[in-house]
């Protein structure tokens, strides 16, 4: 217990704090994001769009209740590493299963705590994204500089994908395949609630094989990075649209928009929280949102391609929402399955499904 | 224009005087909503009847009314200022119910006021229990089963339905007594009969209960476009049975999973959006710790305490937002506040732990029951923030000012185990410590869930507080450990004590251990967003986030929770202070920890530290932000405590020196004062113990009023009247004060009058003085005071003024200063000196038109008032006459005697002002909430010593009309001097009669002359508590009976037969 860990970022700021979770034998480099929910830190720990990275809690108390059986979004969470105020040993509430410390052991998660999250997050803000170290023992500032030197890995969705393809049955449902960059369960979940029968296939699935499936729409779910890391995917789904109705999220509103012609940018810190309002033009409403994205297609891209903006970040401006306008296809870059979130935009869901009917009809 | 175009013009409520319930968060609201209207351009008509507020302040509103709230009242100034809109919803529950009447008669409608804010339909939805019911059925929202029974056969009907355990809650009994929770069947029958019988109209409500669920609150705010925010949850420690306002409460929640968070999100969405609020709401809900299983307990349709306490603990001004909403702005529209480039339309993220404790007036009242239930009992509140539960805890223990530096406490850490595994069954406003001291003796924690419910994520955090205390018991001295302790709140004090060290020296310890605190800042956002939001809190971490602000800026102190004797009075100067500094051209810092007032609104100083108000975290900030100097002042008692301390430390207290405090202060010093110049005071003296007492007694003669020295509101102030009397408070005084002497003065009757002066070392301002209607004994904030005075001559005025000039001269006041006299037979005798800002400073600024606080502000600055072109001496009297009327809140408070004496009883006050006395004193009753009776029936109890000089005014009331309702006694002394009165057996004759004579009504009025004895078995007691829990006015005092009949005989029309 109260084993030393430091915390070693790019800009050359160094923390000393505690160990919690995971022991590390090397230096684990991460790119490093703050999210700033106060509550669901199991759903955002396992939520597969923080594959490889470092996620500060800006919320200074984590694992009050514990861990359950129930609040997974995936049960193989690929984040490297977490860096809290302070892990609470005692967690209480009626499902937990497991301590925090217990499900960082168990999915090898590193961990850091009794560091000051808040002026962590502020450096984030200020200087953007970037890359840390995360190391029991002291590292010196060449060796830190060596260590900076590596690339972060990019290859994050091909890492949490599914490699086969996947069946979630349900007679007489909808049937929709989902391209898997790294889905989060709720997604699934939200389609198979409305009797979906849903079929999860890996994120470079040919048009071809996803046209035997004789879909009723499609969804491309969250995942990971960059979505230029994955273009081959991008002709895919200029096929599939002209055949079905997309609905995409996260991850896969950036593809859409790739595959319409739009571009995609890295954001200084991105969105990651609960509490992102969003405007739709549409309803003239307004949305709070749970958001985890780190890249955002980007506005001027929008004119001269088929898409339209329907929806935009209250704070920044951002786009959050996009339709195609002739397609019934749309996408919104939070999280309308929350999980953790408001469950302001669940509607969503329903909306893809009544857009398949009416496509069908 | 998103605003309504056609509101040019709208009169908001205020939320009138303060009571148990309903405190200083409506002036934080109110001020607020006030500003934002200006803002936009609207006229304001503002209706209060509190003149302790800031939002009464002329310049809050384009017209302000001081006037009571009632319909009538409210009517005439509708008429009058022919307003376009209503905006009730941020004037409490008093606005509200005002609104409400105001537009089911239709009178909104008749004169084209719209109704801002609040929907009429859909908010009776919210305030009727059955019409709730019902909206929560259409709904689908579960709410605990109950029903209105007022048999015991339709309780077992019920319970047929509704399984065991049961709460029985009797119709029209104060906190439900009577009532209690029924889980056995034998226990059933005896609850539902003993709760039939405690009602006045033989009801009770049955429900299913749900003690032991976890209470969450949540805070919202909709748009007319339905757009809908949260702005905050919050978890209250104290389970389900424990009303919201005096349980410990969190923020934002801490044992929710998201799956539970958003449950309740979604069902405190549903809910706003049926009743249609656009602004602020309040939903409370229920939530089994054992399953998904909750329910909603409560909607507050309108800004509430809650509400107040949100926006502090989040930094998002809901008052502000619900008031734009209320004129037709959308949530999309308006930028947030703080971070002022991103919107306001999302949800507060917050990167610390806040914590609320209630502030309980059992200081003063002793005997008061102070069991936790249903009914509030707490006067005010503490906030602390903190970046770990213990360390927000423990920073708001330290807060509160009820004499303890820690989760520690000498009763608890007396009681013996088994008393305490009792107590914390049935909550008391020191459960928290009774917890905490059981942990200490290692009882299980898992015990003490089972016992009280309360999460053991909570009781395991009071588990490590605890754990740190052992480990310093061990090693005091240990650097790891102090830096532990730190963290996790651990006070100087106490540190200081187990080192055996002055909280100086130990202070001076832990710096050379590089043990520091940081500041970081209140941002809505947690830093997700720059901010430049000027409000920051003590933490112990690594980035400091607050700056020195140097020698331009002044460090007011605030006067914390708000207690019975140190209300919103205080954070009115206070703000005012802030002003005059500003004023000047210097930046105001301040320093405060009650989230109700408008002194802890970042905007309204240049910097805001919510901190607790202790020589430590005060000094934390002085060595950071190296003010000028610091103003002690205008923060009653509890800024000029610190003063000493303050003065030790080198700092610069400004204004009034510490020495001249501690002359007015300190009995023999004072006295010696006196002497030299020549002023005459009621004999008195000090002592220590009881001997010395005895002795002294016997040389000035009773009866005798005692004291302890450095107390706020006459607290533990009595008269007593003989040696047995004496000898009791002597000991009692011994315990609670050790190494104090009390003071023991002869007690004068006679005419009180109170002065209050603004000194600048050369000349005094005497804005006004004034008068109490009652004679000396009754403390001065429980008094009628009137202003000018009506019964001195100019002689003795002259005398008075030329007193308080000696008086301010030879204390070296700088500032303000209070002086208190009583007048007998021609002679003037100074009761007290009180070197600071007084409890009606706001009443005379606001009747004299001065801004009293502002001047004395600057002449602590070095603005002399000549300078400051203020006239000195007494200033020329105004042509109204004001009154100040002391308001109570004894219907929440069981077990408290309503008998007036030298201790203070008030919760607030308000304010009569008119042309002459009757209408001023008319106005003054009805503002306190009295329904003057113009006729019916008074029960008379009068002392023997009184008897003679209450018969002229009974005459009166019997001309009035009255009948008579008396004891043997006075109806003997009443039908001898031709008056009829009808006999009532005693109470102490084994008689029920006058008890329930008052229960039904049958009484309209008590007069209850008391003779001594404070035993609650007495008659007059029972008499008096029986009145205040169904709401008769009781009058104990002969005085305020004549000021009473004066306004009754000039309120009847006089019918004159040929």
């Amino acid at each position: 217990m109260d084993n030393k860990m430091y915390l070693y970022l790019e800009n050359g700021m160094e923390f000393e704090g505690k160990a919690v979770g995971h022991q590390l034998e090397e230096p684990q480099l991460s790119e490093i994001v703050f999210n700033t929910s106060m509550i669901g830190y199991q759903e955002v720990i396992t939520d597969p769009s923080y594959c490889f990275q470092s996620i500060v809690f800006t919320y200074p108390l984590i694992g009050n209740y514990g861990i359950n059986l129930d609040d997974y979004e995936t049960l193989a969470p690929s984040a490297n590493s977490i860096v809290l105020g302070e892990y609470a040993q005692k967690p209480s509430n009626f499902r937990q299963r497991y301590t925090l410390e217990q499900f960082l052991d168990l999915h090898q998660i590193a961990g850091i705590h009794h560091v000051d999250t808040r002026m962590i997050t502020k450096v984030i803000r200020q200087s953007g994204t970037m890359k840390s170290i995360l190391f029991p023992n002291k590292l010196s500032e060449s060796e830190c500089k060596d260590l900076f030197k590596q690339d972060l890995r990019s290859d994050q969705i091909p890492f949490v994908s599914t490699d086969k393809i996947c069946h979630f049955p349900s007679h007489g449902g909808l049937r929709i395949v989902m391209f898997d960059f790294g889905y989060k369960k709720n997604i699934l979940e939200s389609l198979l609630k409305r009797g979906c029968d849903v079929i999860v296939v890996p994120y470079n699935t040919s048009a071809e094989k996803v046209k035997l499936f004789n879909p009723q729409g499609i969804v491309l779910s969250n995942g990971p990075g960059d979505p230029m890391s994955i273009t081959e995917t991008i002709p895919v789904i200029q096929e599939l649209q002209k055949a079905y109705p997309i609905f995409s999220i996260c991850m896969g509103h950036q593809i859409f928009a790739l595959a319409n012609g739009a571009k995609t940018t890295k954001m200084k810190f991105g969105h990651r929280g609960s509490n992102q309002p969003v405007k739709d033009f549409a309803k003239n409403k307004v949305y709070i949102t749970a958001q985890n994205h780190g890249y955002c297609v980007t506005e001027d891209s929008i004119s001269g391609t088929d898409l339209e903006i329907t929806q935009i970040n209250l704070n920044d401006g951002t786009i959050e929402g996009l339709k195609h306008k002739t397609l019934p296809s749309f996408s919104v870059q939070y999280h309308p399955e929350a999980s953790p979130g408001p469950n302001d935009t669940k509607f969503l869901f329903d909306q893809f499904i009544h857009n398949i009917k009416e496509y069908h009809a | 224009m998103p605003k309504l175009n056609h509101l040019k013009k709208v009169v908001v409520i205020g939320s009138g005087p303060i009571i148990i319930g309903q405190a200083a968060e409506f002036d934080y609201s109110g001020s607020q909503a006030l500003t934002t209207l200006k803002a936009e351009g609207i006229e304001t008509i503002l209706v209060n009847s509190n003149p302790a507020t800031i939002m009464t302040d002329k310049e809050m509103a384009t017209k302000v009314y001081m006037e009571p709230l009632t319909t009538e009242f409210l009517k005439q100034i509708i008429i009058k200022e022919r307003p376009d809109g209503l905006l009730p919803s941020l004037g409490g529950q008093t606005g509200l119910n005002l609104a409400l009447k105001l537009a089911e008669e239709g009178f909104l409608e008749h004169e084209g006021v719209d109704l801002l804010g609040v929907n009429l339909n859909t908010i009776k939805k919210a305030e009727d229990r059955e019409l709730f019911k019902q909206l929560m059925q259409e709904l689908s929202e579960p709410i605990p089963e109950s029903k209105t029974i007022s048999s015991l056969d339709e309780a077992i009907d019920f319970k047929k339905q509704v399984p065991l355990p049961l709460i029985i809650r009797p119709a029209f009994t104060l906190g439900g007594t009577g009532g209690g929770i029924a889980k056995t069947e034998e226990e059933f029958e005896k609850v539902v009969k003993s709760g039939l019988h405690a009602s006045p109209i033989n009801q009770v409500l049955i429900e299913k209960s749900i003690a032991g669920f976890r209470e969450i609150e949540y805070e919202i705010i909709r748009d007319k476009n339905d757009n809908v925010i949260v702005v905050c949850n919050m978890e209250n420690l104290d389970p389900v049975g424990v009303h919201t306002g005096d349980s410990i409460v969190v923020a934002p929640s801490q044992t929710l999973t998201d799956k539970e968070h958003q449950i309740l999100r979604d069902s405190s969405l549903k809910i706003i959006r049926a009743l249609k609020i656009e602004g602020g709401c309040n939903v409370q809900l229920a939530i089994d710790p054992l399953s998904f299983n909750y329910y909603v307990i409560e909607v507050n349709p309108r800004v509430s305490r809650s509400s107040a306490l949100a926006s502090k603990a989040t930094g998002y001004p809901i008052a502000q937002i619900a008031t734009l909403i209320s004129i037709g702005y959308t949530l999309d529209e308006i930028k947030n506040p703080i971070t002022k480039n991103t919107s306001a339309c999302f949800e507060p993220s917050i990167d610390y732990i806040v914590t609320k404790i209630p502030r309980w007036p059992y200081d003063k009242f002793i005997s008061a029951d102070r069991k936790l239930g249903t009914q509030m009992k707490a006067t005010g509140e503490v906030m602390a923030i903190g970046r770990n539960f213990e360390e927000s805890l423990l920073k708001g223990i330290r807060g509160l000012e009820i004499k303890r530096d820690h989760l520690w406490s000498k009763e608890s850490s007396k009681a013996d185990t088994e008393e305490l595994l009792a107590s914390i069954q049935s909550p008391t406003d020191d459960r928290i410590f009774e917890l905490a001291e059981l942990i200490r003796r290692d009882v299980s924690i898992h015990e003490l869930h089972n016992l009280t419910r309360v999460d053991l994520w909570f009781l395991n955090k009071l588990l490590n507080i605890i754990k740190i205390e052992k480990a310093l018991a061990e090693s005091p001295q240990d650097k790891d450990l102090i830096l532990r302790a730190k963290k996790y709140g651990f006070s100087d004090t106490y540190l200081a004590s187990l080192n055996n060290q002055s909280p100086i020296e130990f202070r001076e310890f832990r710096k050379s251990l590089g043990i520091n605190p940081v500041f970081k800042m209140v941002d809505t956002c947690a830093a997700e967003f720059e901010s430049q939001t000027p409000y920051f809190y003590s933490t112990y971490g690594t980035e400091n986030e607050s700056s020195e602000t140097g020698n331009e800026s002044i460090l007011v102190i605030g006067s914390g929770p708000i207690r019975i004797g140190q209300g919103v009075e205080f954070d009115y100067a206070t703000v005012h202070a802030i002003k005059a500094i500003r004023a000047l051209g210097y930046k105001a810092i301040v320093v405060n920890n009650n989230p109700e007032t408008v002194s802890t609104d970042f905007n309204v100083s240049d910097k805001l530290y919510f901190d607790p108000i202790t020589f430590e975290d005060v000094m934390n900030i002085i060595e950071l932000e190296k003010p000028k100097g610091v103003i002690c002042q205008f923060g009653g008692q509890t800024a000029i405590n610190l003063t000493p301390q303050l003065a030790q430390a080198g700092v610069t207290v400004l204004g009034t020196s510490y020495d001249s405090i501690d002359i007015a202060e300190n009995r023999n010093r004072f006295e010696e004062l006196l002497n030299t110049i020549d002023i005459a005071q009621p004999m008195g003296t000090t002592f220590l113990n009881t001997d010395e007492a005895l002795k002294k007694a016997t040389q000035l003669g009773y009866p005798l009023m005692l004291r302890p020295s450095y107390v706020i509101g006459g607290e533990a102030m009595e008269i007593v009247y003989d040696d047995k009397e004496l000898i009791e408070y002597a000991k009692k005084a011994n315990e609670i004060w050790p190494d104090r002497p009390v003071l023991m003065d002869k007690y004068l009757i006679g005419l009180e009058i109170e002065v209050d002066a603004i000194c600048d070392g050369t000349d005094i301002c005497v804005p006004g003085i004034m008068e109490h209607i009652e004679r000396s004994g009754v403390h001065s904030g429980d008094s009628f005071a009137v202003y000018p005075p009506q019964s001195l001559s100019d002689q003795m005025i002259e005398k008075i003024i030329a007193t308080t000039k000696k008086l301010a001269l030879e204390l070296k006041i700088i500032g303000l200063v209070n002086i208190q006299f009583i007048v007998k037979k021609d002679q003037l005798y100074v009761l007290e000196v009180n070197p600071r800002s007084s409890r009606t400073i706001p009443f005379l600024s606001k009747v004299t038109n001065t801004q009293m606080a502002q001047i004395a502000t600057k002449a602590v600055l070095g603005n002399s008032l000549k300078e400051q072109n203020i006239q000195t001496g007494l200033l020329p009297t105004t042509e109204y006459i004001a009154i100040k009327a002391p308001v109570f809140s004894f219907s929440k408070l069981a077990m408290v005697d309503t008998a007036l004496g030298p201790e203070m009883k008030s919760t607030g006050e308000a304010i009569g002002r008119d042309t002459n006395l009757p209408r001023a004193l008319y106005k003054a009753f009805t503002a306190a909430g009295m329904e003057i009776p113009s006729y019916g029936t008074i029960l008379v109890t009068v002392a023997d010593k009184h008897k003679d000089e209450t018969l002229p005014i009974l005459k009166r009331y019997h001309q009035a009309g009255f009948k008579f309702l008396a004891t043997s006694g006075t109806a003997k002394f009443l039908k001898d001097n031709k008056l009829p009165a009808q006999e009532i057996t005693k109470i102490s004759d084994n008689s029920n009669d006058i008890l329930e004579a008052i229960k039904k009504g049958k009484v309209d009025l008590i007069i209850n002359t008391i003779s001594k004895g404070k035993d609650s078995e007495s008659d007059g007691f029972k008499m008096r508590r029986m009145a205040a829990e169904t709401g008769v006015i009781c009058l104990t005092s002969i005085d305020t009976s004549l000021a009473l009949i004066k306004t009754i005989e000039m309120n009847s029309l006089n019918s004159l037969p040929l």
